[in-house]
């Protein structure tokens, strides 16, 4: 009964990294931008909300809620002011820059923060569990970042399908120049993009926080793990993408219940070559929506 | 077509005058270039001499820059040339640094020829993962690559016998006469730096070295010009990962002792892509001009820990937005200046030296392809 019990764990796990993901695969559908610093911009996030609890004027969720509101400037501001001027024929530029930006965070945060392992404290919530039997006990916790990751796809999902502004955005992801011949602004369009992006991954970052300790060096693997649920998903897929997550929460939570803890991580990371190898186009792949 | 038959001295005399054109050569040496080469083997020559009159610190510091040297000119290869930009080249000098350890420890070979052996390793193990990356395009085939690096270092983490997380000392390394240790390690690194400098330098100048400047400018051109992509980008793959292991192994030989979080670490590629983008990306001079930068920023500045590491975040970003072509690129924009011969150039009027002979024949079209 043990297995069941990781078995849902793992499916919970994956809500998490589908919420780091959906930022990733936004930017690269609408601007063909692979952001390196999108997970330190999510352990960011967790920060700031850190820094507004500490100054003592807020509690932990109208914190949280600030924090992703600034992320959301500060996605605008980030591709206005200086990713814009990134993107061109060149791809090493937004790699190298998004990259320098990454070793920018990381760093600022060590200098501010230092190293030491912080957490959010969200109090009984994250402990409180629904029993359905004497083997089986599901956290509240866990299952409500799951039906947040849900309820963040199917938003996103519908904001692009169904709002002008999500029309803008696949119409810019569709052929740049045709959408810009019609009178849009690609670089409002992206620097719109971005700001959702790091809405999305804000509200990761302070879901991870809150679960786990961290540090401002967990940045690294929110992206690779974002980066997995992304690829094994489909790229243009953002149901996918959950998907991505789930197998990749059930493989690391499956793989450290069968080989020891220290291979979990391993395991995530061997299904996902598995799955490059064999369907590397993903679960989902369709090649040009957003 | 540029086809066999080279002549002396690295002049290509090639098609003559045609019909209604100024006659004309295709030249790829001047005599600067015979400068710089006497200038090279003396370095060289004066760099092998080093142990032998300066103080073992003097040449351990010089080990870090022939690494930095080393690791640049493999990341230009594939960012420069290959349009392959990795973060994950730490995988291959972890590699080096633990074949260094599993060949000479585990298997007691000689030291030297242990971290040869780790090279070829990370060479072959490169091969096999490639073809798996090479699914992946820009931005996600370097996240690919840094997923790699993770996994690599994570199996190595978790296996005993390497100490695990906590790292263990080269005992074969620590057994040998500290004259051979010393001498040896340096003129090994030394021997990676200059050969990472001469193999990109004689891959450029081959026919593989046009397809990949080819790939470079326009992959599309290329690829409908008949140049195999992805041979050559796996050719560039495969020697970058034997550069980087290679001197990997050389930092190991160097330190005594290694750890999975410090060869593995992300930080290397930090490293290379802030030497490459102070120097400039596609061509040669440039990470040689980034590593003797960056190295003397390191020098002086790495005591400042997260700062510096700030200041080299900062650096990467301002010389990719503001500086994309580099310092070398500015340099090249003023004087046209080209240390190394490796692109081919019209020399007007100036008849051919040499007339085209019997062997130069016009390629057919299904083999002009490199």
């Amino acid at each position: 009964m043990n297995w069941v019990n990781v078995t849902v764990q793992g499916i919970l796990l994956g809500g998490l990294y589908a919420l780091f993901a959906i930022g990733l695969a936004l930017v690269f559908g609408v601007m063909r931008l692979v952001n390196l610093a999108h997970g330190d911009l999510g352990i960011l996030a967790a920060f700031i909300t850190l820094g507004l609890l500490r100054s003592g004027h807020l509690g932990l969720w109208p914190a949280a809620l600030l924090s992703v509101v600034i992320m959301f400037a500060v996605g605008y501001v980030l591709q206005r002011g200086l990713l814009n001027f990134t993107l061109g024929t060149d791809d090493t530029r937004p790699i190298v820059v998004t990259f320098g930006l990454a070793i920018i965070i990381q760093n600022a945060l060590l200098l501010t923060f230092s190293a030491d392992e912080q957490g959010l404290d969200a109090g009984r919530i994250e402990t409180a569990s629904i029993r359905i039997n004497s083997h089986l006990a599901i956290g509240w916790y866990p299952l409500l970042v799951f039906v947040l990751a849900v309820v963040m796809v199917a938003a996103v999902q519908t904001f692009l399908n169904r709002t002008k502004l999500g029309r803008a955005f696949r119409a810019t992801s569709d052929d740049r120049e045709a959408a810009e011949l019609m009178g849009m602004n690609n670089r409002h369009i992206y620097a719109l993009a971005m700001a959702v992006s790091l809405g999305t991954v804000a509200i990761g970052g302070i879901a991870l926080a809150i679960r786990t300790s961290f540090d401002p060096t967990s940045g690294s693997f929110n992206l690779i793990y974002a980066f997995e649920a992304v690829i094994m998903g489909g790229m243009g897929s953002l149901w996918g993408t959950l998907l991505g997550g789930v197998v990749l929460g059930l493989a690391q939570t499956l793989g450290s219940q069968a080989f020891g803890s220290g291979w979990g991580i391993v395991c995530g990371n061997v299904v996902f070559l598995i799955v490059l190898a064999f369907r590397p186009s993903g679960f989902f792949a369709r090649t040009v929506t957003a | 077509m540029i086809s066999g038959n080279s002549a002396s001295a690295g002049e290509r005399p090639v098609t003559g005058s045609g019909v209604g054109l100024p006659a004309f050569r295709v030249s790829r040496s001047t005599r600067l270039h015979l400068f710089v080469l006497v200038v090279s083997v003396l370095i060289v020559v004066g760099l092998v001499s080093v142990p032998m009159w300066a103080q073992v610190s003097v040449t351990r510091t010089l080990i870090t820059l022939f690494g930095l040297v080393a690791l640049a000119q493999m990341w230009n290869l594939l960012a420069g040339f290959a349009g392959l930009i990795s973060v994950g080249q730490q995988a291959y000098i972890g590699i080096g640094a633990y074949g260094l350890w599993f060949f000479g420890d585990e298997l007691h070979m000689q030291s030297f020829v242990a971290a040869v052996l780790a090279a070829a390793l990370a060479a072959l193990i490169a091969l096999c993962i490639a073809p798996l990356l090479f699914r992946l395009r820009g931005g996600y085939f370097a996240i690919g690559t840094w997923v790699f690096a993770v996994i690599v270092m994570l199996i190595v983490s978790n296996i005993q016998a390497t100490g695990g997380g906590s790292g263990t000392t080269l005992n074969s390394v620590a057994n040998m006469s500290r004259d051979t240790r010393i001498f040896g390690t340096y003129w090994m690194g030394l021997a990676v730096a200059a050969g990472s400098i001469l193999a990109v330098y004689l891959l450029l100048r081959s026919k593989r070295g046009l397809a990949l400047t080819a790939i470079r400018d326009n992959t599309l051109a290329a690829q409908s010009s008949g140049v195999n992509v992805f041979r050559s980008k796996l050719i560039a793959y495969v020697i970058a990962a034997f550069g980087c292991a290679a001197m990997g192994a050389v930092v190991a030989l160097n330190l005594l002792f290694i750890q999975p979080a410090s060869s593995f670490s992300v930080n290397w590629t930090a490293y290379a892509i802030v030497i490459v983008v102070i120097g400039g990306l596609g061509s040669i001079e440039g990470p040689i001009l980034g590593a003797i930068i960056y190295f003397a920023l390191q020098q002086t500045l790495s005591q400042y820990g997260s700062t510096y590491f700030l200041l080299l975040g900062v650096i990467a970003v301002v010389m990719a937005t503001k500086v994309s072509r580099g310092l070398w690129g500015l340099v090249t924009d003023r004087w046209d200046l080209h240390l190394f011969p490796v692109r081919r150039g019209l020399v007007l009027g100036s008849p051919p030296k040499e007339k085209p002979t019997a062997d130069e024949k016009p390629v057919p079209a299904g083999q002009a392809t490199p």
